[in-house]
């Protein structure tokens, strides 16, 4: 009995010295959504990471949005990676988050059954949706909702409140079902189910190329899908944070951002599905080679004309004076400068 | 068939999957061990008031759901909980200390009752030839060796193959909490089937092999 303890208090005394390494790594803990963390992108984004700064011990927490969220706001991540501006908002105003920046952008799409038994094909997403209920009540065809507090069902939710439904009587109808779960297992249940679903287009890729579904994408494209990743440190002041890493949170900040970190995600998943899962956003800005896609991702993901306003910011000046007066300018004249756009402008260019 | 060349062919991923799980629920169950075994041995060979509530609570908790103890930690370790101030949420840490208290009934309930079949004339003999308490209890343990090896075989056996406490504790985070159990659930939700089979083989070889070896030790036990 005593030699079983020896062993194991040296073997602990071992383990213990060698996950914690000699020279301490700063640990970063990210919580962030699912369809980043299902496609690998992440598993990239560490190993690039690391690569470049060997001090840094980044850690990614795999949940849906809103649970990233909420274990943010408990302290226990130090920064998030969602895609919901509504409740990264919230969490800015809450006082939990400073410093967010927008990174990334993709479509959701509605996938269903190759045969479209509701006939949705091509149609505009609410009215999709409409079809798709009205079809559903007449017991022919199912919607599977995330039904997980998700940045997508979030989505979902506020694409059935544009047709005028609310999701909350909706999930009292058999035809609504709720996974309840990730992205991939949602999938999986619309093609058990024959039914339709929406999703992110890098999960549905990902599954499709490994045939792990048959579902088809039946409607893409259009303002109301459009899917804005960003990233939010959380906020050193605040009382539950006080422990968190912010200058970790910082570095991949400044990182993501970086012309390195734009293309991470400019080439990932270019070589296997032939399109990048993920778009670049400070790419496209840069670039301005679509202001009319730039004003789609201003109007549904900035507040009141910033990705991040004045009284959010701590110690990050640097961030936001990539946007410089000429580019602001270049926006306005592109955009048009309307009587709504002004205030907007002159906000951007005291900032 | 993949699945089975995954394994053959040693693929790095998954022996440092194996390797975790095993470090991870072995040391977890070493340290329930250390208060385990001491309060199994107060428990069959002492008596005291509220004895028997006391096993009948631990051989309640032996079938504790794994979640309600995970989110019971879970909230203990939060950095806004009380225990905060350790930073031991998603860690490999909190893994091992969830699972060492979730298996902490089986070893305790299982080796109270070899202890306690430990024939009662040997302890009487041990006083009788001035042993004293401490001596007393080395000696029955020796005895029901046997018996309590069989608990900690169980203890493990349990330990390595839940899911609860290691996902809520651990997180799944590759390459420091990402063991099993979780990798299995996370490659089955991401639709990696092959590696989640390979990854199920070898919990299942090796939660049956333990297995067979308790049934050995039991059958040529004394």
């Amino acid at each position: 009995m005593l030699i079983v303890l020896v062993v194991g208090g040296v073997a602990l005394g071992i383990y213990g010295y060698s996950i914690s390494g000699a020279p301490s790594r700063a640990r970063l803990i990210v919580s962030t959504t699912t369809s980043l963390y299902e496609t690998g992108f992440l598993d990239e984004l560490k190993s690039k990471l690391e690569s470049r700064y060997p001090a840094m011990n980044v850690s990614f927490i795999s949940q849906g949005t809103g649970l990233a969220i909420q274990t943010a706001m408990r302290g226990d991540a130090d920064m998030i990676l969602v895609h919901d501006p509504a409740r990264e908002y919230q969490f800015l105003k809450g006082g939990y988050g400073v410093n967010r920046k927008i990174v990334a952008y993709n479509f959701f799409v509605i996938v269903g059954p190759p045969e479209d038994p509701a006939g949705i094909r091509g149609m505009s997403s609410v009215d999709a949706l409409k079809q798709i209920r009205s079809a559903g009540l007449e017991g022919n065809v199912v919607w599977v909702s995330r039904g997980d507090d998700s940045g997508t069902h979030s989505k979902e939710k506020s694409l059935w409140k544009v047709g005028r439904f609310d999701s909350a009587q909706l999930r009292k109808e058999a035809w609504y079902l709720e996974a309840g779960s990730g992205m991939t297992a949602t999938l999986k249940l619309a093609n058990e189910k024959c039914g339709y679903t929406l999703t992110d287009i890098g999960t549905y890729l990902l599954n499709f190329n490994n045939h792990n579904i048959e579902l088809v994408k039946l409607v893409e494209s259009g303002k109301n899908l459009l899917n804005v990743y960003s990233v939010i440190a959380g906020n050193p002041k605040n009382p539950n944070m006080t422990k968190a890493n912010f200058e970790g949170s910082m570095q991949l900040i400044r990182y993501i951002v970086s012309d390195e970190g734009q293309g991470l995600f400019e080439n990932f998943g270019v070589s296997k599905y032939g399109e990048s899962l993920f778009k670049p956003y400070i790419n496209l800005v840069k670039s301005q080679s679509d202001p009319e896609l730039i004003r789609w991702i201003q109007d549904s993901a900035f507040f009141g004309g910033s990705e991040c306003p004045q009284e959010f910011r701590y110690q990050a000046a640097d961030l936001y004076s990539t946007q410089g007066p000429t580019s602001i300018l270049l926006t306005c004249l592109l955009t048009g400068i309307e009587g709504r756009k002004a205030p907007t402008w002159i906000q951007l260019l005291k900032e | 068939m993949r699945a089975v060349d995954l394994i053959l062919s040693g693929d790095p991923e998954i022996l440092s999957i194996t390797a975790l799980s095993l470090s991870i629920s072995g040391l977890g169950t070493l340290l329930s061990c250390v208060w385990s075994i001491p309060i199994s041995a107060g428990l069959a060979l002492r008596n005291f008031r509220g004895k028997r509530i006391t096993k009948s609570l631990f051989n309640a908790l032996i079938g504790i759901p794994t979640v309600a103890l995970g989110l019971f930690l879970y909230l203990l370790l939060s950095r806004s909980g009380p225990l905060g101030y350790f930073q031991l949420l998603y860690t490999p840490w909190a893994i091992m200390i969830g699972q060492s208290i979730l298996v902490t009934p089986i070893v305790v309930s299982f080796s109270t009752s070899a202890l306690e079949s430990v024939d009662p004339d040997l302890r009487s003999l041990a006083r009788t030839l001035g042993a004293s308490d401490l001596q007393t209890y080395e000696v029955i343990i020796k005895e029901g060796i046997w018996g309590v090896t069989l608990a900690v075989i169980a203890a493990f056996n349990r330990a390595f193959a839940e899911l609860g406490v290691a996902m809520m504790l651990g997180g799944n985070i590759r390459n420091v909490t990402r063991v099993l159990t979780t990798a299995i659930a996370l490659e089955t939700s991401r639709g990696d089937i092959a590696l989640s089979v390979a990854l199920t083989l070898i919990l299942l070889a090796i939660t049956m092999s333990l297995s067979v070896v308790v049934n050995l030790i039991r059958r040529s036990g004394p």
